[in-house]
């Protein structure tokens, strides 16, 4: 046990961080220190996207199968915990309300948070099995659909409001959204350091070679589609449950796309730059917003803000060309990078000319047009 | 050698593969003693990676059975193969470019990984002790084939001939019992070929295996073989020890025609 025992004081540390930001954002806020409603939610935001980016980087970013239907899981996991809160909330408050008003709610929480993840992790797995027989775009495209497709029977479901949106009682503070957030992250990451992980990477880099060493590759990719479901169910739980509405337009496939897009700017397969990336695109819009207005001839007066999408979309393309392997490619910034240089992550960069997965698999295509193995 | 009187490690019985009207096996037998090094050589197309990726499940074949150490393989998927005790190489090396060569050898462990999810998760002792074995194993290989001290190097920025050598090792980290070698030799120079030779010995006789490669430099495969079987369309012509297949007619006919 000297592994817990050694990160118990950063663990407490955290603790006691989250625990002063929750109180400076209430309204009493922290010995007269306090954060306006904005920044905080700012912050919720920024911490929902960081599980979001996080959990979309494991299926994309390590695995390398290009799924762009996180929305959908988000979705599932927000109006299936909401539905137990509205209808069974209550109910659950009021037995248990000796352990005090913040008592009783977080302890609603945690079992809605549960119910997300479930629900969420069991249409990951619904999805997953039939869809992870594709690859690449076909994957891409199918995920999309079936993001929409759950999006569309939420909105037709008149138990969870339909297209008038829905009431959810707001439960979660900020307290539980970090101590989430950072679970979702300290999870991810011990994930990908472990032999399953090294098994799903296997995955990405070469799947028939992976398949000779004994990975069962089709179990790792449903596997890790459906952890990643989970942990998009959880980022729902908390937006529905911190933003106290919910409507499916929350969730349509623009949603899906700015998590792609946090972590290719970020770089895929690399958990500080999912971090980074959830960062950068949640502030960006409101960096926008302070920008003045500017008169575009032919188009009038422009807000930068409404050219949020524009900027994205020029954001990604510039990425594509001049690093497509995201800010961090597959690397990882931490004190390592600090104590000694990264040879292995190095050579790969000047082989690969470019690195990054898109790269990675024309590699393979091209192995298999040249000896034609089948790639299956 | 009393290689005749050891058991069968790998038994093809009239295997095919046919590719719609391309026959690239047809009804190959072959018969690999435990314990042997044996050589499959033929002209280019002949059809000896094919051979590999039907042993390995790579495809099904669609005639014939395959029996490795006593299971019929027939339509298993490739890793249900590998955790019978198979593993290979291949011809265009593939390697795991973005690790290092550490880490590719340790991936290969993973058939023999006892750590689950949840104790990764929580970093539970087991997981730092699986970690360790693994670590350990995968740095003991790499000994052995001199490619320890580019343990943090990227594994594709070697030098080929070295990565021809990882891979090996990398298929050695399954502790498989059969071991394909797809020209394992090829785009090395002479000393390395040499150094090769021996070390396919070498492993041989310390980790109990049954060797099967398919080469084109002759050197190698006369140096090392116990038997070879020579291939050409598909079809055997030939099987027997080095030097009776240097001299057999048949044999210098497929290379150099009539």
């Amino acid at each position: 046990m000297s592994f817990w025992m050694k990160n118990l004081p950063g663990a407490l540390v955290i603790v006691i961080f989250l625990y002063i930001l929750n109180m400076m954002m209430s309204s009493s806020g922290f010995f007269g220190m306090g954060v306006d409603n904005y920044t905080a939610r700012l912050l919720v935001f920024i911490a929902i996207n960081i599980i979001l980016a996080t959990s979309l980087n494991l299926i994309n970013g390590f695995t390398g199968q290009f799924s762009i239907g996180h929305a959908g899981f988000m979705a599932v996991g927000a109006y299936a915990s909401a539905y137990f809160t509205v209808n069974y909330g209550q109910g659950i408050v009021d037995s248990v309300a000796f352990l005090g008003e913040t008592g009783s709610t977080s302890v609603v929480l945690l079992i809605a948070v549960a119910i997300g993840a479930i629900v969420a992790a069991i249409m990951g797995l619904i999805v997953g099995i039939p869809s992870l027989r594709l690859k690449g775009d076909y994957l891409a495209i199918v995920t999309l659909g079936f993001a929409e497709i759950i999006r569309i029977v939420i909105l037709n479901i008149d138990a969870v409001g339909g297209a008038t949106g829905y009431q959810v009682p707001g439960y979660a503070n900020f307290l539980w959204i970090g101590f989430f957030t950072i679970l979702t992250v300290v999870i991810v990451h011990n994930i990908v350091k472990s032999d399953m992980g090294r098994a799903l990477v296997s995955i990405r880099e070469d799947e028939l070679a992976a398949e000779a060493m004994g990975v069962n590759t089709t179990r790792y990719k449903v596997i890790s589609f459906v952890i990643s479901s989970a942990f998009a169910g959880i980022a729902g739980v908390l937006f529905a449950h911190y933003n106290k509405f919910l409507s499916t337009n929350d969730f349509q496939f623009i949603k899906s796309f700015e998590i792609i897009i946090m972590i290719v700017i970020g770089g895929m397969g690399s958990m500080t730059g999912a971090i980074i990336g959830a960062i950068v695109v949640t502030l960006l819009p409101e960096l926008l917003r302070e920008l003045p207005p500017i008169d575009l001839p032919g188009f009038g007066v422009v807000n930068f803000a409404d050219l949020r999408l524009v900027i994205f979309a020029l954001i990604l393309i510039l990425t594509m060309i001049f690093r497509p392997q995201g800010i961090f490619g597959t690397r990882e910034f931490g004190l390592s990078w600090l104590k000694r240089p990264r040879k292995a992550s190095e050579g790969t960069a000047s082989v690969g000319g470019t690195g990054g997965v898109p790269i990675a698999e024309d590699e393979d295509a091209k192995h298999l047009t040249s000896d034609g193995d089948k790639n299956e | 050698m009393n290689s005749s009187e050891s058991s069968t490690a790998l038994k093809t019985d009239e295997a095919t593969m046919q590719f719609g009207g391309l026959v690239a096996v047809n009804k190959l037998t072959m018969d690999v003693r435990e314990g042997e090094i044996y050589g499959l050589i033929g002209p280019n197309g002949a059809g000896k990676t094919t051979i590999f990726n039907i042993l390995t499940g790579v495809y099904e074949p669609t005639g014939g059975d395959i029996v490795i150490n006593g299971t019929r393989v027939n339509g298993l998927k490739p890793y249900q193969i590998s955790r019978l005790g198979v593993s290979r190489t291949f011809q265009n090396i593939r390697l795991f470019p973005s690790m290092s060569v550490l880490e590719n050898v340790v991936t290969a462990c993973h058939r023999h990984a006892n750590q689950n999810i949840f104790e990764a998760v929580l970093r539970l002792p087991k997981y730092f002790k699986d970690e360790k074995v693994h670590h350990e194993f995968a740095m003991e290989l790499l000994e052995i084939f001199d490619l320890a001290k580019y343990k943090d190097e990227g594994g594709t920025s070697l030098p080929y001939g070295k990565q021809r050598r990882l891979e090996i090792v990398r298929a050695l980290a399954t502790k498989p019992k059969l071991l394909l070698l797809d020209e394992p030799a090829a785009g090395m120079n002479p000393s390395e070929q040499e150094d090769l030779t021996g070390l396919i010995k070498e492993i041989r006789d310390k980790l109990n295996l049954t060797i099967v490669l398919v080469e084109h430099n002759m050197r190698v495969v006369m140096g090392v073989c116990d038997r070879i079987q020579v291939v050409d369309y598909g079809k055997s012509i030939a099987l027997g020890l080095p030097r009776d297949i240097k001299n057999d007619p048949k044999v210098i006919e497929a290379y150099l025609g009539d």
